[in-house]
Protein backbone atom coordinates (compact mmCIF):
# COMPACT_ATOMS: atom_id res chain seq x y z
CA UNK A 1 0.00 0.00 0.00
CA UNK A 2 2.62 2.40 1.11
CA UNK A 3 4.79 1.60 -1.52
CA UNK A 4 2.81 2.03 -4.28
CA UNK A 5 1.89 4.81 -3.10
CA UNK A 6 5.34 6.19 -3.25
CA UNK A 7 5.39 4.50 -6.60
CA UNK A 8 2.69 6.73 -8.09
CA UNK A 9 3.61 10.14 -6.38
CA UNK A 10 6.93 9.33 -7.86
CA UNK A 11 5.83 8.11 -11.15
CA UNK A 12 3.66 11.14 -11.71
CA UNK A 13 6.21 13.62 -10.63
CA UNK A 14 8.36 11.82 -13.01
CA UNK A 15 6.01 12.45 -16.30
CA UNK A 16 5.66 16.06 -15.09
CA UNK A 17 9.10 16.97 -15.06
CA UNK A 18 9.42 14.89 -18.48
CA UNK A 19 6.23 17.22 -20.05
CA UNK A 20 8.28 20.24 -18.55
CA UNK A 21 11.34 19.47 -20.32
CA UNK A 22 9.95 17.98 -24.01
CA UNK A 23 6.91 21.25 -23.96
CA UNK A 24 10.29 23.54 -22.81
CA UNK A 25 7.08 25.67 -21.05
CA UNK A 26 8.35 28.81 -19.34
CA UNK A 27 7.81 28.68 -15.44
CA UNK A 28 4.51 30.65 -15.61
CA UNK A 29 2.84 28.58 -17.65
CA UNK A 30 4.14 25.05 -16.06
CA UNK A 31 6.28 25.31 -13.43
CA UNK A 32 8.70 22.27 -12.51
CA UNK A 33 8.43 19.82 -9.90
CA UNK A 34 11.51 21.51 -7.99
CA UNK A 35 10.13 24.93 -8.65
CA UNK A 36 7.07 24.02 -7.03
CA UNK A 37 8.21 21.97 -4.36
CA UNK A 38 10.45 25.37 -3.36
CA UNK A 39 7.40 27.41 -3.57
CA UNK A 40 5.95 25.01 -1.11
CA UNK A 41 8.93 25.51 1.77
CA UNK A 42 9.06 29.51 1.07
CA UNK A 43 5.34 29.79 1.70
CA UNK A 44 4.81 27.09 4.39
CA UNK A 45 3.45 29.15 6.96
CA UNK A 46 1.46 31.10 4.08
CA UNK A 47 0.02 27.46 2.66
CA UNK A 48 -0.54 25.79 5.97
CA UNK A 49 -2.88 28.57 7.47
CA UNK A 50 -5.19 28.84 4.29
CA UNK A 51 -4.91 24.76 4.43
CA UNK A 52 -6.19 24.48 7.83
CA UNK A 53 -9.16 27.25 6.94
CA UNK A 54 -10.03 24.92 4.12
CA UNK A 55 -9.73 21.67 5.72
CA UNK A 56 -11.96 22.78 8.67
CA UNK A 57 -14.33 23.87 6.39
CA UNK A 58 -14.46 20.60 4.64
CA UNK A 59 -14.20 18.60 7.80
CA UNK A 60 -17.44 20.74 9.85
CA UNK A 61 -19.21 20.01 5.98
CA UNK A 62 -18.74 16.52 6.49
CA UNK A 63 -19.68 16.27 10.19
CA UNK A 64 -22.71 18.69 9.37
CA UNK A 65 -23.81 17.41 5.75
CA UNK A 66 -23.81 13.89 7.98
CA UNK A 67 -25.73 14.75 10.83
CA UNK A 68 -28.22 16.25 8.94
CA UNK A 69 -28.39 13.52 6.41
CA UNK A 70 -28.88 10.69 8.99
CA UNK A 71 -31.68 12.53 10.76
CA UNK A 72 -33.48 13.06 7.24
CA UNK A 73 -33.16 9.26 6.43
CA UNK A 74 -34.43 8.91 10.08
CA UNK A 75 -37.30 10.68 9.14
CA UNK A 76 -38.20 9.51 5.87
CA UNK A 77 -38.10 6.24 7.04
CA UNK A 78 -40.43 6.28 10.61
CA UNK A 79 -42.61 8.79 8.85
CA UNK A 80 -43.62 7.00 5.38
CA UNK A 81 -45.84 9.90 4.22
CA UNK A 82 -43.16 12.84 4.89
CA UNK A 83 -40.92 10.91 2.23
CA UNK A 84 -43.55 12.47 -0.52
CA UNK A 85 -43.30 15.61 0.61
CA UNK A 86 -39.46 15.32 1.00
CA UNK A 87 -37.77 13.92 -1.83
CA UNK A 88 -38.54 16.67 -4.34
CA UNK A 89 -36.41 19.01 -1.84
CA UNK A 90 -33.45 16.19 -1.66
CA UNK A 91 -33.82 15.67 -5.67
CA UNK A 92 -33.50 19.85 -5.83
CA UNK A 93 -30.60 20.20 -3.77
CA UNK A 94 -28.42 17.88 -5.62
CA UNK A 95 -30.59 19.34 -9.16
CA UNK A 96 -29.53 22.81 -8.53
CA UNK A 97 -25.16 22.91 -9.21
CA UNK A 98 -23.74 24.47 -5.77
CA UNK A 99 -21.89 26.66 -8.26
CA UNK A 100 -25.36 28.32 -8.63
CA UNK A 101 -26.30 28.54 -5.00
CA UNK A 102 -22.82 29.57 -4.20
CA UNK A 103 -23.56 33.51 -4.69
CA UNK A 104 -26.48 33.59 -2.76
CA UNK A 105 -25.04 31.67 -0.08
CA UNK A 106 -22.26 34.13 0.29
CA UNK A 107 -25.34 36.92 0.23
CA UNK A 108 -26.50 35.39 3.30
CA UNK A 109 -23.86 34.33 5.36
CA UNK A 110 -20.96 36.44 4.31
CA UNK A 111 -17.56 35.66 2.96
CA UNK A 112 -15.89 33.92 6.34
CA UNK A 113 -16.32 29.88 6.94
CA UNK A 114 -19.89 29.56 7.69
CA UNK A 115 -20.73 29.90 3.95
CA UNK A 116 -17.68 27.35 2.35
CA UNK A 117 -19.28 24.95 5.52
CA UNK A 118 -22.96 25.28 4.19
CA UNK A 119 -21.66 25.25 0.65
CA UNK A 120 -19.65 20.94 1.78
CA UNK A 121 -22.79 20.30 3.88
CA UNK A 122 -25.19 21.04 0.37
CA UNK A 123 -23.09 18.89 -1.89
CA UNK A 124 -22.49 15.80 0.76
CA UNK A 125 -26.12 16.02 2.03
CA UNK A 126 -27.85 13.93 -0.81
CA UNK A 127 -25.46 11.26 -1.35
CA UNK A 128 -25.20 10.86 2.40
CA UNK A 129 -29.86 10.37 2.71
CA UNK A 130 -29.91 8.82 -0.12
CA UNK A 131 -27.07 6.03 0.48
CA UNK A 132 -28.56 5.69 4.28
CA UNK A 133 -32.19 5.66 3.03
CA UNK A 134 -31.50 3.08 0.38
CA UNK A 135 -29.61 0.61 2.91
CA UNK A 136 -32.23 1.14 5.87
CA UNK A 137 -34.74 0.57 3.61
CA UNK A 138 -33.67 -2.88 1.71
CA UNK A 139 -32.84 -4.68 5.13
CA UNK A 140 -33.15 -8.71 4.27
CA UNK A 141 -36.74 -9.70 4.33
CA UNK A 142 -35.79 -12.83 6.11
CA UNK A 143 -34.43 -10.80 8.97
CA UNK A 144 -37.39 -8.87 9.63
CA UNK A 145 -39.95 -12.15 9.25
CA UNK A 146 -37.27 -13.78 12.26
CA UNK A 147 -37.81 -10.58 14.08
CA UNK A 148 -41.26 -10.30 13.68
CA UNK A 149 -41.85 -14.02 14.90
CA UNK A 150 -39.30 -13.29 17.69
CA UNK A 151 -41.69 -10.68 19.04
CA UNK A 152 -38.98 -7.62 18.44
CA UNK A 153 -40.30 -4.11 18.98
CA UNK A 154 -39.65 -1.21 16.16
CA UNK A 155 -37.03 0.42 18.29
CA UNK A 156 -35.62 -3.05 18.71
CA UNK A 157 -35.45 -4.00 14.86
CA UNK A 158 -34.06 -0.48 14.39
CA UNK A 159 -31.34 -0.77 16.58
CA UNK A 160 -30.30 -4.55 16.38
CA UNK A 161 -31.46 -5.01 12.36
CA UNK A 162 -32.04 -2.23 10.36
CA UNK A 163 -29.17 0.68 11.55
CA UNK A 164 -26.35 -2.23 11.16
CA UNK A 165 -27.60 -3.44 7.87
CA UNK A 166 -27.53 -0.26 6.58
CA UNK A 167 -23.82 0.51 7.55
CA UNK A 168 -22.23 -0.55 4.36
CA UNK A 169 -24.95 1.33 2.20
CA UNK A 170 -24.16 4.12 4.07
CA UNK A 171 -20.62 3.93 3.89
CA UNK A 172 -21.05 4.01 0.25
CA UNK A 173 -22.29 7.58 0.51
CA UNK A 174 -19.75 8.55 3.12
CA UNK A 175 -17.22 7.35 0.30
CA UNK A 176 -18.58 9.54 -2.06
CA UNK A 177 -19.10 12.35 0.43
CA UNK A 178 -15.51 12.74 1.58
CA UNK A 179 -14.09 12.65 -2.23
CA UNK A 180 -17.08 15.66 -3.27
CA UNK A 181 -16.88 17.84 -0.11
CA UNK A 182 -13.82 19.67 -1.10
CA UNK A 183 -15.34 20.39 -4.21
CA UNK A 184 -18.11 22.71 -2.28
CA UNK A 185 -15.49 23.90 0.08
CA UNK A 186 -12.77 25.52 -2.87
CA UNK A 187 -15.38 26.51 -5.03
CA UNK A 188 -17.31 28.66 -2.13
CA UNK A 189 -13.82 30.11 -1.24
CA UNK A 190 -13.46 30.95 -5.54
CA UNK A 191 -17.04 32.99 -5.14
CA UNK A 192 -15.73 35.07 -2.47
CA UNK A 193 -13.47 34.85 0.81
CA UNK A 194 -10.46 36.39 2.04
CA UNK A 195 -8.73 32.68 3.28
CA UNK A 196 -8.71 29.35 1.82
CA UNK A 197 -6.88 27.27 -0.15
CA UNK A 198 -9.20 28.18 -2.97
CA UNK A 199 -8.58 31.75 -2.29
CA UNK A 200 -4.43 31.27 -2.70
CA UNK A 201 -4.66 29.96 -5.90
CA UNK A 202 -6.86 32.21 -7.13
CA UNK A 203 -5.21 35.10 -5.68
CA UNK A 204 -1.91 33.68 -6.55
CA UNK A 205 -3.00 32.88 -10.16
CA UNK A 206 -3.78 36.83 -10.51
CA UNK A 207 -0.54 37.86 -9.56
CA UNK A 208 1.39 35.07 -11.96
CA UNK A 209 2.62 33.43 -8.71
CA UNK A 210 1.95 30.01 -10.90
CA UNK A 211 4.42 27.98 -8.57
CA UNK A 212 2.59 28.74 -5.37
CA UNK A 213 -0.70 28.15 -7.08
CA UNK A 214 0.78 24.33 -7.95
CA UNK A 215 1.60 24.22 -4.00
CA UNK A 216 -1.67 25.28 -3.10
CA UNK A 217 -3.40 23.10 -5.79
CA UNK A 218 -0.97 19.78 -4.24
CA UNK A 219 -1.62 20.11 -0.60
CA UNK A 220 -5.43 20.65 -1.62
CA UNK A 221 -5.18 17.25 -3.75
CA UNK A 222 -2.92 15.72 -0.90
CA UNK A 223 -5.34 16.24 1.86
CA UNK A 224 -8.58 15.07 -0.49
CA UNK A 225 -6.90 11.55 -1.03
CA UNK A 226 -5.95 11.30 2.75
CA UNK A 227 -9.27 11.84 3.55
CA UNK A 228 -10.80 9.92 0.82
CA UNK A 229 -8.53 6.85 2.38
CA UNK A 230 -8.67 7.65 6.00
CA UNK A 231 -12.47 7.29 5.72
CA UNK A 232 -12.47 4.44 3.50
CA UNK A 233 -10.11 2.64 6.15
CA UNK A 234 -12.80 3.11 8.91
CA UNK A 235 -15.57 1.93 6.58
CA UNK A 236 -13.77 -1.42 6.53
CA UNK A 237 -13.09 -1.77 9.74
CA UNK A 238 -16.47 -0.84 11.00
CA UNK A 239 -18.37 -2.97 8.11
CA UNK A 240 -15.43 -5.87 9.24
CA UNK A 241 -18.06 -8.38 8.11
CA UNK A 242 -18.32 -7.13 4.34
CA UNK A 243 -16.63 -9.55 2.00
CA UNK A 244 -14.98 -7.94 -1.51
CA UNK A 245 -15.46 -9.94 -4.48
CA UNK A 246 -13.16 -9.27 -7.63
CA UNK A 247 -14.01 -10.11 -11.15
CA UNK A 248 -11.23 -12.97 -10.94
CA UNK A 249 -13.28 -14.90 -8.19
CA UNK A 250 -16.22 -15.48 -10.25
CA UNK B 1 -47.81 -29.32 24.45
CA UNK B 2 -49.91 -28.36 22.02
CA UNK B 3 -51.73 -29.26 18.80
CA UNK B 4 -52.60 -26.25 16.19
CA UNK B 5 -55.27 -26.85 13.47
CA UNK B 6 -54.49 -24.86 10.15
CA UNK B 7 -57.66 -23.94 7.76
CA UNK B 8 -56.23 -21.69 5.60
CA UNK B 9 -57.58 -20.24 1.63
CA UNK B 10 -55.17 -18.48 -0.17
CA UNK B 11 -54.79 -16.47 -3.70
CA UNK B 12 -51.95 -14.03 -5.00
CA UNK B 13 -53.80 -12.54 -7.65
CA UNK B 14 -55.72 -14.33 -9.84
CA UNK B 15 -53.65 -17.23 -8.74
CA UNK B 16 -55.81 -19.84 -5.90
CA UNK B 17 -52.66 -21.47 -4.31
CA UNK B 18 -54.67 -23.31 -1.38
CA UNK B 19 -58.84 -23.41 -0.74
CA UNK B 20 -60.15 -24.40 2.31
CA UNK B 21 -56.67 -26.13 3.14
CA UNK B 22 -56.73 -28.40 6.20
CA UNK B 23 -54.15 -29.56 8.38
CA UNK B 24 -53.54 -30.50 11.99
CA UNK B 25 -49.86 -30.86 14.06
CA UNK B 26 -50.12 -32.93 16.24
CA UNK B 27 -49.16 -32.36 19.84
CA UNK B 28 -45.33 -33.68 20.25
CA UNK B 29 -45.25 -35.11 16.62
CA UNK B 30 -42.78 -33.99 13.78
CA UNK B 31 -45.27 -33.69 10.75
CA UNK B 32 -43.56 -33.05 7.59
CA UNK B 33 -45.05 -31.40 3.98
CA UNK B 34 -43.44 -32.88 1.47
CA UNK B 35 -44.03 -31.22 -2.21
CA UNK B 36 -42.09 -30.05 -5.43
CA UNK B 37 -40.89 -26.22 -5.64
CA UNK B 38 -43.65 -23.69 -6.10
CA UNK B 39 -46.54 -26.21 -4.24
CA UNK B 40 -46.87 -23.62 -1.64
CA UNK B 41 -45.48 -25.54 1.55
CA UNK B 42 -43.43 -22.54 2.04
CA UNK B 43 -46.41 -20.41 1.80
CA UNK B 44 -48.42 -22.47 4.30
CA UNK B 45 -45.37 -22.08 7.17
CA UNK B 46 -45.88 -18.40 6.60
CA UNK B 47 -49.66 -18.58 7.04
CA UNK B 48 -49.25 -20.58 10.38
CA UNK B 49 -46.49 -17.88 11.64
CA UNK B 50 -48.44 -14.90 11.01
CA UNK B 51 -46.60 -13.54 8.20
CA UNK B 52 -48.81 -13.30 5.65
CA UNK B 53 -50.81 -10.75 5.20
CA UNK B 54 -54.82 -10.94 5.86
CA UNK B 55 -55.19 -9.20 2.41
CA UNK B 56 -54.12 -12.58 0.51
CA UNK B 57 -55.14 -15.48 3.01
CA UNK B 58 -58.40 -16.44 5.33
CA UNK B 59 -58.67 -18.78 7.66
CA UNK B 60 -56.66 -19.30 10.97
CA UNK B 61 -54.12 -21.35 12.57
CA UNK B 62 -55.51 -22.01 16.37
CA UNK B 63 -53.90 -24.22 19.15
CA UNK B 64 -55.36 -26.76 20.37
CA UNK B 65 -55.45 -24.76 24.41
CA UNK B 66 -56.78 -21.94 22.35
CA UNK B 67 -54.44 -19.47 23.32
CA UNK B 68 -53.33 -17.22 20.89
CA UNK B 69 -50.29 -18.58 18.68
CA UNK B 70 -48.24 -15.59 18.97
CA UNK B 71 -44.66 -15.40 20.40
CA UNK B 72 -45.05 -19.44 20.83
CA UNK B 73 -43.48 -20.23 17.31
CA UNK B 74 -39.86 -20.73 17.01
CA UNK B 75 -39.07 -20.34 12.95
CA UNK B 76 -35.89 -21.82 11.29
CA UNK B 77 -35.49 -20.90 7.61
CA UNK B 78 -33.39 -22.37 4.42
CA UNK B 79 -31.07 -19.48 5.04
CA UNK B 80 -29.56 -19.22 8.33
CA UNK B 81 -30.16 -15.18 8.79
CA UNK B 82 -27.52 -14.73 11.45
CA UNK B 83 -26.39 -11.23 12.04
CA UNK B 84 -23.20 -11.14 10.06
CA UNK B 85 -22.12 -7.86 12.74
CA UNK B 86 -22.89 -10.15 15.89
CA UNK B 87 -20.77 -12.86 17.70
CA UNK B 88 -21.96 -16.76 17.30
CA UNK B 89 -23.30 -16.16 21.16
CA UNK B 90 -25.06 -12.66 20.51
CA UNK B 91 -26.65 -14.21 17.55
CA UNK B 92 -27.83 -17.41 19.27
CA UNK B 93 -29.46 -14.80 21.87
CA UNK B 94 -30.82 -12.23 19.26
CA UNK B 95 -34.43 -13.24 20.06
CA UNK B 96 -33.85 -11.77 23.96
CA UNK B 97 -31.98 -9.40 22.55
CA UNK B 98 -34.68 -7.99 20.24
CA UNK B 99 -37.22 -8.52 22.56
CA UNK B 100 -35.65 -5.92 24.71
CA UNK B 101 -34.87 -8.71 27.83
CA UNK B 102 -31.49 -8.49 29.89
CA UNK B 103 -29.62 -11.54 27.89
CA UNK B 104 -27.42 -11.69 31.26
CA UNK B 105 -28.85 -15.44 32.30
CA UNK B 106 -29.17 -16.62 28.58
CA UNK B 107 -25.34 -16.80 28.11
CA UNK B 108 -25.35 -20.14 29.96
CA UNK B 109 -28.09 -21.78 28.00
CA UNK B 110 -26.91 -20.31 24.93
CA UNK B 111 -22.83 -21.86 25.40
CA UNK B 112 -24.78 -25.36 26.13
CA UNK B 113 -26.96 -25.03 23.37
CA UNK B 114 -23.85 -24.08 21.15
CA UNK B 115 -22.05 -27.25 22.26
CA UNK B 116 -24.57 -29.14 21.81
CA UNK B 117 -25.15 -28.17 18.34
CA UNK B 118 -21.05 -29.46 18.54
CA UNK B 119 -20.14 -25.99 18.00
CA UNK B 120 -17.68 -25.88 21.34
CA UNK B 121 -15.56 -22.89 21.41
CA UNK B 122 -17.38 -20.75 18.65
CA UNK B 123 -18.98 -18.22 20.77
CA UNK B 124 -16.76 -15.34 20.00
CA UNK B 125 -16.50 -15.67 16.23
CA UNK B 126 -18.35 -14.07 13.56
CA UNK B 127 -20.85 -15.52 11.02
CA UNK B 128 -18.39 -14.86 8.05
CA UNK B 129 -15.39 -17.08 9.80
CA UNK B 130 -17.87 -20.08 9.99
CA UNK B 131 -18.90 -23.11 7.18
CA UNK B 132 -22.11 -22.93 5.38
CA UNK B 133 -22.93 -25.96 7.68
CA UNK B 134 -21.40 -24.51 10.73
CA UNK B 135 -23.73 -21.33 10.65
CA UNK B 136 -27.12 -23.65 10.37
CA UNK B 137 -25.96 -24.94 13.64
CA UNK B 138 -26.10 -21.57 14.76
CA UNK B 139 -29.20 -21.29 13.40
CA UNK B 140 -30.54 -24.30 14.92
CA UNK B 141 -29.34 -23.57 18.70
CA UNK B 142 -31.10 -20.17 18.22
CA UNK B 143 -34.28 -21.65 17.20
CA UNK B 144 -34.15 -24.10 20.33
CA UNK B 145 -32.64 -21.38 22.68
CA UNK B 146 -36.50 -19.87 22.29
CA UNK B 147 -37.81 -22.67 23.64
CA UNK B 148 -41.15 -22.27 21.69
CA UNK B 149 -43.80 -25.13 21.76
CA UNK B 150 -44.34 -24.72 18.03
CA UNK B 151 -41.24 -24.85 15.20
CA UNK B 152 -42.14 -24.43 12.13
CA UNK B 153 -38.74 -25.53 9.79
CA UNK B 154 -38.51 -24.25 6.49
CA UNK B 155 -36.04 -26.35 4.05
CA UNK B 156 -33.67 -25.73 6.96
CA UNK B 157 -31.12 -27.84 5.17
CA UNK B 158 -31.66 -27.75 1.37
CA UNK B 159 -28.39 -25.39 1.09
CA UNK B 160 -25.91 -27.85 2.71
CA UNK B 161 -23.53 -30.68 1.44
CA UNK B 162 -25.07 -34.07 1.93
CA UNK B 163 -22.80 -34.73 4.81
CA UNK B 164 -23.27 -31.80 6.84
CA UNK B 165 -27.49 -32.10 5.81
CA UNK B 166 -26.92 -36.06 7.44
CA UNK B 167 -25.45 -34.60 10.48
CA UNK B 168 -28.38 -31.92 11.04
CA UNK B 169 -31.01 -33.82 10.52
CA UNK B 170 -29.86 -36.38 13.33
CA UNK B 171 -29.19 -33.60 15.24
CA UNK B 172 -32.30 -31.13 14.72
CA UNK B 173 -34.25 -34.56 15.03
CA UNK B 174 -33.03 -35.43 18.92
CA UNK B 175 -33.15 -31.89 19.89
CA UNK B 176 -36.85 -31.55 18.56
CA UNK B 177 -38.08 -34.53 19.43
CA UNK B 178 -41.31 -34.39 21.82
CA UNK B 179 -41.92 -30.91 19.92
CA UNK B 180 -45.16 -30.38 18.15
CA UNK B 181 -43.08 -29.47 14.95
CA UNK B 182 -43.98 -28.78 11.13
CA UNK B 183 -41.08 -29.56 8.50
CA UNK B 184 -41.11 -27.95 4.90
CA UNK B 185 -39.05 -30.31 2.42
CA UNK B 186 -38.86 -31.15 -0.69
CA UNK B 187 -36.66 -33.81 -0.34
CA UNK B 188 -38.70 -37.10 0.23
CA UNK B 189 -35.33 -38.70 1.79
CA UNK B 190 -34.83 -36.15 4.60
CA UNK B 191 -39.04 -36.77 5.10
CA UNK B 192 -38.82 -40.12 5.83
CA UNK B 193 -35.68 -39.74 7.91
CA UNK B 194 -36.80 -37.05 10.07
CA UNK B 195 -41.00 -36.92 9.75
CA UNK B 196 -43.37 -38.82 12.10
CA UNK B 197 -46.11 -38.46 9.65
CA UNK B 198 -45.64 -37.25 6.20
CA UNK B 199 -48.12 -35.44 4.17
CA UNK B 200 -47.35 -35.31 0.03
CA UNK B 201 -49.47 -31.74 -1.36
CA UNK B 202 -49.68 -31.30 -4.59
CA UNK B 203 -51.52 -29.51 -7.30
CA UNK B 204 -53.37 -25.63 -7.67
CA UNK B 205 -54.69 -25.59 -5.45
CA UNK B 206 -52.90 -27.59 -3.23
CA UNK B 207 -54.13 -30.75 -1.91
CA UNK B 208 -52.55 -33.59 0.15
CA UNK B 209 -52.51 -36.67 -1.75
CA UNK B 210 -51.41 -39.06 0.80
CA UNK B 211 -50.42 -39.80 5.15
CA UNK B 212 -47.84 -41.70 5.07
CA UNK B 213 -46.45 -42.72 8.68
CA UNK B 214 -43.19 -44.32 8.29
CA UNK B 215 -42.33 -47.69 10.47
CA UNK B 216 -40.20 -46.59 13.12
CA UNK B 217 -38.72 -43.41 15.20
CA UNK B 218 -36.83 -40.55 13.79
CA UNK B 219 -33.56 -40.13 13.20
CA UNK B 220 -34.36 -43.00 10.76
CA UNK B 221 -30.98 -44.59 9.52
CA UNK B 222 -30.32 -45.31 5.50
CA UNK B 223 -29.62 -49.06 7.01
CA UNK B 224 -33.31 -49.63 7.71
CA UNK B 225 -34.67 -51.07 4.56
CA UNK B 226 -37.68 -49.40 5.14
CA UNK B 227 -36.28 -45.77 4.50
CA UNK B 228 -35.49 -47.41 1.26
CA UNK B 229 -39.11 -48.47 0.66
CA UNK B 230 -40.85 -45.16 1.78
CA UNK B 231 -38.41 -42.88 -0.10
CA UNK B 232 -39.05 -45.21 -3.70
CA UNK B 233 -42.74 -44.59 -3.08
CA UNK B 234 -42.39 -41.14 -1.95
CA UNK B 235 -40.14 -39.90 -4.82
CA UNK B 236 -42.84 -41.93 -7.55
CA UNK B 237 -45.26 -39.84 -5.81
CA UNK B 238 -43.40 -36.90 -6.87
CA UNK B 239 -43.00 -37.72 -10.50
CA UNK B 240 -46.26 -39.32 -10.76
CA UNK B 241 -48.25 -37.59 -8.63
CA UNK B 242 -51.44 -38.46 -11.35
CA UNK B 243 -51.23 -42.22 -10.65
CA UNK B 244 -52.33 -41.72 -6.77
CA UNK B 245 -55.81 -41.58 -5.60
CA UNK B 246 -56.66 -37.96 -3.28
CA UNK B 247 -57.05 -38.97 0.01
CA UNK B 248 -58.37 -35.72 1.17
Amino acid sequence: MWLKSIVIIVGLVAIWQVIVWITGAPPFIVPAPFEVATALVANFGLIGFHAAVTIVEIIAGLILGCAIGIGSAWLILQFQPVRAWFLPILVASQALPVFAIAPVLMLWLGFGMASKIAMATLIIYFPVTAALYDGLRNTDAGWIDMARIMGASKHTVLKFIRLPAALPSFGSGLRIAAAVAPIGAVVGEWVGSSSGLGYLMLHANARSQIDLMFAALIVLAGFAVLLYFGIDLLIKKTVFWQTETTLEAS
Amino acid sequence: MIAVSVRVSLNYGEECIFDDFRLNLESGRLICLLGKSGSGKSTLLRFIAGLISSNFATGSATASDNSPLNGRIAWMAQQDLLLPWLKVIDNVMIGSLLRGENGKEQVDLARHLLAKVELNGADERYPHELSGGMRQRVALARTLIEDRPVNLLDEPFSGLDATTRYQLQDLACTMLSKRTTLLVTHDPLEAVRMADSIYVLSGRPATVAQRIDPPGSPPRQLSDVNVSIAYADLMNQLVHPESVGNVA
